[in-house]
């Protein structure tokens, strides 16, 4: 058939095919570089892990109207000042933990993952843990023994015990205080804070 | 050879390998309903299990067994056709052959210790041996280099396969699709304390997967299926397949910023991510119109019922669940209240259902062709052909009814929980009670039952139809030389 138009070719539709990938792709591999930049431990948006040294709160930012961590003043967490290294060292344990206990196929964190459970994205500033002073200690004994701390609001649907030694309980701790602090764009909307006496 | 009887000795060396991988595929996809409906029912019966196979267990077991046979599908699909369209032997028969073996296994031994293990200290040996702990690719570490390693020799197949035949356009896209799609896998083969950065490789492996290499690999599968079962000509076909590539993989790569919202990245990611993700849909369109079409073109006289009813159904499916379900969320302004919510899990059902249960089903109905020596399988089957046509209905129905039971929980958890109580611990939990959600819980359950009911009706379909049938398929070739 030689009266194919030439827009319906199919050496040309392969050609479109090559060059949009291709562009779509160095483009996504420009931005790639700056997002990681833009998100490395230590950077605007992302606090480096010696924060959990300090005081995050999430409050309303009138010029970006929407809420966004603030860090505030010394609030060393379990009262131990940690040097940088030894933060990463700690978050790191955290993270490790939260990976190998499986906690996204329940929870979602920075809202991915599952939906069994509440988002832990500011779990260190949930109100329900009632007090600046009451949480670490509750927050423990909760992730250690979730049977016996269950809440549950009425529908019976308890956390499993994890085996989680009570080193595990506190990195798991510092990378939930640690991941409040990081700058998520508002998400999650209208969030209500537990009450924090403001250190600057 | 004879007809309507099982002989897999009438089939090319590729073809026996396929089947080999149908059937785990099938076993794998039973395996995901069962779990995925015990997860159902801990929603309703939080007790259920409690301490023995939680939540997690179950609902880990239930998405890794659907990538799994999904991906079992495609591989299956893939040496089915290469000798067809290569129009030579599979290069490395044996060495396929083994991979199927060690993967098998491997997914064996997975699938054991995540149910029996199931979790270990917070250390990097847990990492490698037992769970990964990211959602879809928990794979243990060690399974990810055998994965990497069966894929590899998969793919040396493919490729030194089509060098020693001939090219088409076809295998062109499918070649060049299948490096992207193993490469990909590699971004999420690492450890990092940073969650942020964590999320941004590990969407890499989850979106340009699902809304670009595996797209453009079922495209090729379509694309083949549509000469085969319809005849259609293949230049036509191929143009067609040219401009799905350019609009998906044109809106799909970039369009991976609407996962990039809210995870730290920056916020020109609402920008980009929302305008190329809310494009994703046209690509889906075309793919309608195109089988459609087709279909329509040749009058529905197709070769095999079954087989194009469920391309037709991908088609469909394809659109709604990735291109409108996908749709009505993408942007950030509605994103920021259903991120996270029930509204996902709708969403993921309808297209994971929509997008790729229904071709590799429709390509399993094209195996059973073969396998029974290339009997008759259009009009007037035994009994109608109501086996299949069941199967279909309920399969589908079930999928969709629970797609909309989960929307309404995730419309309500959206409202309750995001906009109104700001997502706290009690916030979430005041979502979780509201009568609307328990009763969409419910609902999910019901037509979870279907679901099940409809693949139980599909496997005794798969095994019987065409058995003792005396009649060869239609030609839908008329004319043209038997392909090779
Ligand atoms: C089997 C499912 C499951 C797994 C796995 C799981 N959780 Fe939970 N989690 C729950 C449920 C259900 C609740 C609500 C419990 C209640 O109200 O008593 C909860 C509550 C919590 C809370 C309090 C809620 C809040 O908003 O602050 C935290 C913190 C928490 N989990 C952290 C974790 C961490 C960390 C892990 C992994 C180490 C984990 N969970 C693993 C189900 C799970
Ligand atoms: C066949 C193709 C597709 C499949 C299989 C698919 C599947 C999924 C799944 C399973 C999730 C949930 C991920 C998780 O567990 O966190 C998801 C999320 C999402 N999908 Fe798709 N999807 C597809 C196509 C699309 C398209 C075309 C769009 C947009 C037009 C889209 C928009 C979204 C969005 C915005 C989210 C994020 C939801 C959230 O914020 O929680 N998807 N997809
Ligand atoms: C027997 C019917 C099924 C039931 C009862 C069921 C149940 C579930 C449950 C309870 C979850 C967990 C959701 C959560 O985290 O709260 C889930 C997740 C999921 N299921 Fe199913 N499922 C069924 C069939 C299917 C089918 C047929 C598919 C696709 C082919 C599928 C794909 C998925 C996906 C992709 C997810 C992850 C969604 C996300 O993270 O957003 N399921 N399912
Ligand atoms: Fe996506």
């Amino acid at each position: 058939m030689s009266e194919i138009p030439w827009w319906a070719g199919e050496g040309l539709w392969r050609k479109v095919a090559v060059w949009v990938t291709a562009g779509s792709f160095v483009v996504l591999i420009f931005l790639t570089f700056d997002s990681i930049e833009a998100i490395s431990a230590g950077s605007q948006r992302v606090p480096a892990y010696s924060v959990i040294n300090q005081q995050v709160r999430y409050e309303f930012d009138a010029a970006r109207n929407i809420q966004k961590p603030v860090i505030g003043g010394g609030a060393p967490l379990f009262g131990q000042t940690l040097d940088e290294a030894e933060a990463e060292a700690l978050v790191t344990l955290g993270k490790k933990t939260v990976q190998a206990k499986n906690c996204m196929n329940c929870h979602t964190l920075l809202g991915n993952g599952a939906y069994y459970a509440p988002d832990l994205t500011k779990a260190w500033l949930d109100p329900a843990w009632g007090s600046e002073t009451a949480r670490e200690t509750l927050m423990l004994g909760f992730l250690m023994d979730p049977t016996a701390n269950a809440r549950t609001y009425g529908t019976g649907r308890r956390m499993p015990k994890l085996d989680i030694t009570e080193q595990e309980a506190r990195g798991v701790i510092a990378f939930l205080k640690w991941m409040s602090s990081i700058d998520t764009n508002g998400f999650p909307y209208n969030f209500k804070s537990l009450a924090q006496e403001s250190r600057s | 050879m004879s007809i309507g009887e099982n002989n897999l000795q009438g089939l090319n060396g590729g073809q026996r390998l396929a089947v080999k991988y149908f059937v785990v595929a099938l076993a794998l996809f039973g395996a995901q309903l069962l779990f995925g409906l015990l997860a159902g029912l801990q929603y309703l019966k939080p007790d259920l299990l409690y301490g023995v196979l939680d939540f997690s267990v179950n609902r880990m077991v239930h998405i890794n067994a659907m990538v799994v046979w999904m991906l079992y599908g495609f591989i299956g699909s893939v040496y089915w056709l290469l000798e067809d369209e290569s129009g030579t032997n599979v290069v490395g028969l044996k060495l396929g052959n083994l991979a199927f073996w060690v993967l098998t296994a491997a997914v064996g031994v997975v699938v054991l210790v995540y149910l029996f293990v199931q979790i270990g200290p917070g250390t990097d040996t847990t990492l490698w041996l037992i769970n990964e702990g990211r959602e879809y690719i928990e794979a243990p570490r060690w399974a990810d280099i055998g994965i990497v390693a069966c894929v590899l020799i998969f793919f040396f197949n493919v490729a030194a396969t089509f060098m020693k035949g001939r090219w088409s356009g076809i295998a062109g896209v499918l070649v060049l699709d299948l490096v992207a799609l193993a490469g990909l896998y590699l971004a999420g083969m690492f450890y990092t304390t940073n969650v942020s950065v964590d999320q941004y490789w590990w969407w890499w492996v989850i979106h340009l997967w699902v809304e670009a290499t595996w797209e453009v690999l079922v495209g090729c599968i379509m694309a083949w299926g549509l000469i085969q079962t319809l005849g259609a000509k293949r230049r036509i076909v191929q143009t067609w397949l040219y401009i799905e590539v350019a609009l998906m993989f044109g809106s799909g790569i970039l369009g991976l910023g609407h996962h990039y919202f809210w995870i730290g990245t920056p916020e020109y990611w609402l920008t980009i991510g929302g305008f190329f993700s809310a494009l994703e849909p046209v690509p889906l369109v075309a793919m309608v119109v195109h089988a459609v079409y087709d279909a329509g073109s040749h009058g529905f006289r197709s070769s095999n019922h079954p087989a194009l009813a469920w391309l037709i159904a991908h088609a469909f499916g394809n659109f709604f669940g990735a291109g409108v379900w996908g749709f009505m969320h993408t942007l950030p302004q509605i994103n920021l209240y259903t991120h996270g919510t029930q509204w996902s899990a709708s969403h993921g059902h309808l297209a994971f259902f929509g997008a790729y249960a229904t071709i590799n089903i429709a390509v399993f109905y094209i195996a059973v062709q073969g396998a029974r020596g290339g009997v008759w399988m259009s009009a007037h089957l035994p009994g109608n052909g109501w086996k299949w046509k069941w199967a279909l209905a309920l399969l589908n129905v079930g999928v969709v009814g629970m797609t909309v039971a989960l929307l309404i929980a995730g419309y309500e958890q959206s409202f309750v929980e995001r906009a109104i109580e700001g997502s706290t611990w009690a916030g979430y939990f005041a979502g979780q009670n509201h009568p609307w959600f328990l009763q969409a819980m419910h609902w999910r359950m019901i037509f979870g039952w279907v679901t099940l009911l409809g693949f139980a009706l599909l496997v005794w379909d798969l095994f019987t139809i065409g058995a003792g049938e005396t009649r060869e398929a239609r030609d839908v070739h008329p004319g043209e030389a038997a392909t090779a």
